[in-house]
């Protein structure tokens, strides 16, 4: 049995308790990206989620756990809204496999 | 191109023949892979795609009503009310084999205490906006997980597709280009050395006739001289 992770700000993660989501709060994104590091390496969690507003700056730590099976990490929008980082990361899988953005050209 | 060094031998033919062969039905072989991995592929991203949109919609609706929740509720009331949740949820994990690459599924799976309401707060102290936000969320969880799941799936795919790729590039502009080149080389020598032979055969017949006509003209001689 996995869990399922959330990394975020205060205001945007705290709903996410209710759900019975395993909850961790990042004030500043040094503390998200130690707080994802130490989640991994935990083995516990399937699934991590992440704001995008911390996301999108901790790509590095981000892809380095990109081609293993587990965890998925996967960005989502905070309370700001999407910045359409999520978007972002399909388009250059897409690009990456393909060799040109076929999805998106629209 | 840097060119295969190969010995201008018969043997040596055969061996990189056999071996143009499998390389070109191994080219053949990834190439089909490439191309269903990369159909599966598209699939996958278009789902996700699909999916995305839908989940960061509902997201923003949540994050709209849970703010005028706790705009009503107040902070520090909130936040007792959610800290310690009824439910807990977990994911199972199953592998699958997806064109040879390891892929998760997961499975959701909420744990609950067994109580008939969901909420883990009592409805004195809390608005019903928190009520009808939290319950928007639900709705979305599910979507959320299977999103991951795509996304997971999307990025392992894109990495095979890229290493098939590469491969096949491979074996179709060096690999087989390469026994080709050394094949003809071959070839040529063996041709070469072929005529060379005959060249040499010739001319050593012609020497043979050569002596032999000589010898029956001095016989010749030899008899007109007795005569």
């Amino acid at each position: 049995m996995y869990k399922i992770g959330m990394i975020g700000e205060r205001d945007s993660v705290l709903g996410f308790m209710a759900l019975g989501f395993a909850v961790h709060e990042a004030n500043d994104v040094e503390a998200a990206q130690q707080l994802l590091h130490r989640l991994v390496r935990t083995e516990e969690y399937a699934v991590i989620f992440i704001t995008e507003q911390y996301a999108m700056q901790m790509e590095d730590a981000i892809s380095q756990y990109k081609d293993r099976p587990l965890p998925a990490i996967v960005s989502i929008p905070g309370k700001e809204g999407s910045v359409g980082f999520g978007m972002n990361n399909i388009r250059s899988a897409v690009e990456r496999a393909v060799g040109a953005d076929v999805l998106f050209r629209d | 191109m840097a060119q295969l060094r190969v010995n201008p031998t018969r043997m040596e033919m055969k061996r990189l023949q056999t071996r143009y062969q499998t390389a070109r039905k191994g080219h053949k072989l990834l190439k089909d892979k490439r191309d269903e991995l990369m159909r599966q592929f598209l699939d996958i991203v278009r789902e996700d795609k699909a999916l995305r949109i839908k989940v960061e919609a509902s997201l923003a609706d949540y994050y709209a009503s849970f703010g005028i929740a706790s705009a009503v509720t107040g902070p520090q009331m909130m936040e007792t009310a959610l800290i310690c949740p009824k439910k807990e949820g977990e994911l199972d994990v199953v592998y699958k084999n997806l064109m040879s690459v390891t892929v998760p599924e997961f499975r959701l799976q909420v744990r609950t205490d067994g109580s008939r309401d969901s909420y883990n707060y009592g409805m004195a102290f809390t608005s019903g906006e928190l009520d009808l936000s939290l319950a928007a969320l639900g709705t979305v969880m599910e979507d959320m997980i299977r999103m991951a799941e795509l996304e997971k799936r999307a990025q392992l795919l894109a990495e095979e597709i890229e290493r098939t790729r590469r491969r096949v590039n491979a074996l179709e502009h060096i690999l087989m280009p390469q026994y080709l080149e050394a094949i003809k080389t071959i070839k040529m020598k063996l041709d070469e050395n072929e005529r060379g032979n005959i060249t040499r055969l010739m001319k050593v017949k012609d020497m043979m006739l050569q002596a032999q006509l000589r010898g029956k003209r001095e016989d010749e001689e030899e008899e007109d001289l007795t005569e």
